[in-house]
């Protein structure tokens, strides 16, 4: 058996903040969600069992790479540090949020978004898919520039 | 529902919004005495008592239902206790109507309370990686008024709403509050001083979104044939009660989710979740939209005001901004808005919200509310949301 790319990679691989939300290819991030087989409906975060469709009952949901550009739905961000369980760094810089329209899912998915602040957002603009640590080291999947 | 499926609101009473920092149980009493006082009834004589929980006061406000019958002391009545987020109040009153309709009981006492931590909304305590109101705050840092933000931020987008816009719903929503002995916050506002106030969650700053508070209400529901019998105010009827859940896909990101539903394989419904709210409500009233005098709705942050004014079906989309603007959701415009003074002056004490909104609708419609009332009002609405999916709409007619 041939070894992973991932062994490839100098120095230790990040972990993930959420395991199986998304994974960071070849230093590519996709959002990892599921996809009914019978009826194709998309589900993030990733849902197995059954299909969230009322008019489906599919129970075979298969695990889907998302789309990794989508258009600004809307954005904000927080001014003071969010309360624990998140980790806020010291001194602390706003975080950004974005929800980000995929097209092809038609689906809308929040990120914190990376490098960037609130003037440089605009709602309908394209992002792309990306992932940075949170302040106490772990991996999260985040939104940047294309 | 014909006037033959109705209840009658025989007392409403509530324990003044603060930040008192006492247990919740004594807000929840000093409603429930009052609304019994109002309805002209003692408390052996309910029947049957609802309890509107709360998630942050220990195992008696998950069972808030006994914990306010043994303060009140046991009488054997039957109770039951309900949570569904800032929709409880609406579901604990819908149990006791449904209760009441079935023939089951007469009198039926709706009570909530709550005592609330300082600052914004944080998760329950401990790690739990399943639970997504946990880990919004784990992988994003998403508070609740980071939700009412991008709200505010798509309205500006799509419907050119301003800051100034939602400045002046605080305004006005405060000149209401400011003549509410049961508000919060009765100091008037200019809108220079929200738009001084700190920046939160851009676009919205500290005045734009509502606080959290300790707070208490509780409504009296009787049979119309037992306020017959025992000569009781019943100008006021519930004429519909609301608490659908969201129809898939729900295409609006919602408190506490990460995501929409896709809808790559079923097109969005007919309505959004929070017009199908106010639409099940105006059904099964057998009313529409402009049978109103007023409403009451759910005012997290002064924009979402303005969406709500749209999703309860008062004006098209993004047109609300246009009847804030002409004074016509400000006491004595043409279909007051949070005539109580809202979420904006109270602060929000969820379990107990609803059934404040339920109070409002009484005294205005009874024609008892002060320098706020609304002329000749005949109608009312109080629509809310409660996360994870919770639908609440109460008409109240006379
Ligand atoms: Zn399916």
């Amino acid at each position: 058996m041939l070894p992973s790319k991932r062994l490839c990679h100098i120095g230790p691989m990040p972990i993930p903040a959420i395991d199986g939300w998304f994974v960071v290819d070849d230093g590519v991030a996709h959002l990892l969600g599921t996809r009914c087989a019978d009826c194709r409906t998309v589900h993030f975060p990733p849902q197995t069992g059954l299909c969230r469709n009322p008019r489906c009952s599919g129970e075979d949901l298969a695990e889907t790479r998302l789309s990794r550009r989508g258009t600004v739905w809307s954005y904000t961000n927080a001014c003071y540090p969010p309360p624990a369980p998140f980790a806020a760094a010291e001194p602390y810089t706003p975080v950004t949020l974005a929800a980000v329209e995929l097209a092809e899912e038609g689906i809308v998915v929040l990120g914190q978004v990376k490098d960037m602040t609130v003037d440089d957002l605009h709602v309908g603009m394209e992002l792309e898919l990306t992932s940075g640590p949170l302040a106490d080291g772990p991996e999260v999947w985040m939104w940047g520039r294309p | 529902m014909g006037q033959a499926m109705s209840v009658v609101v025989a007392g409403a009473g509530m324990h003044p919004w603060g930040k008192w920092g006492r247990p919740f149980v004594g807000y929840g009493v000093a409603a429930a005495r009052a609304a019994l006082r109002d309805a002209g009834l003692e408390w052996t004589d309910v029947q049957f008592l609802v309890g509107a929980d709360t998630i942050r006061n220990g195992y008696p406000g998950f069972v808030a239902g006994a914990t306010f019958a043994q303060a009140l002391g046991w009488t054997g009545a039957r109770i039951a206790s309900c949570y569904a987020a800032c929709a409880s109040g609406a579901q604990a009153l819908d149990i006791a109507r449904t209760r009441i309709l079935a023939g089951l009981c007469d009198v039926a006492l709706v009570v909530g309370a709550d005592s609330t931590p300082k600052g914004f909304f944080t998760p329950v305590g401990g790690d739990r990686p399943d639970d997504p109101d946990w880990l919004r705050f784990r992988l994003l840092g998403a508070t609740n008024p980071a939700y009412f933000a991008l709200y505010a931020r798509r309205r500006m987008a799509l419907y050119g709403s301003t800051p100034e816009d939602f400045a002046a719903v605080k305004v006005k929503n405060a000149l209401a509050g400011s003549l509410n002995p049961n508000a919060r916050y009765r100091a008037t506002v200019t809108a220079e001083q929200v738009l001084a106030s700190p920046m939160v969650a851009d676009p919205l700053r500290l005045m734009d979104i509502c606080a959290t508070s300790d707070g208490g209400a509780a409504v009296v529901l009787v049979s119309p044939e037992y306020a017959r019998r025992r000569g009781l105010d019943a100008t006021v009827r519930i004429a519909a009660i609301s608490t659908v859940t969201p129809s898939f896909p729900n295409t609006v990101l919602e408190l506490p989710c990460f995501a929409t539903d896709s809808t790559a394989a079923v097109p969005p419904p007919e309505r959004t979740f929070r017009a199908s709210i106010a639409h099940a409500a105006y059904e099964e009233a057998g009313l529409d939209p402009a049978d109103l005098s007023f409403a009451e709705v759910y005012d997290l942050s002064t924009a979402l005001e303005l969406d709500w004014i749209e999703d309860v079906g008062l004006a098209p989309p993004g047109e609300a901004d246009k009847l804030l603007r002409a004074g016509d959701t400000a006491l004595g415009g043409r279909i007051p808005i949070n005539p109580s003074g809202g979420l904006a002056s109270f602060g929000e004490a969820i379990p107990a919200q609803a059934l404040a909104q339920v109070c409002e609708l009484t005294w205005q419609l009874r024609g008892t509310a002060g320098a706020r009332q609304v002329v000749n009002a005949r109608a009312g609405l109080a629509a809310n949301q409660g996360l994870f999916g919770h639908g609440s709409a109460i008409i109240a007619t006379v």
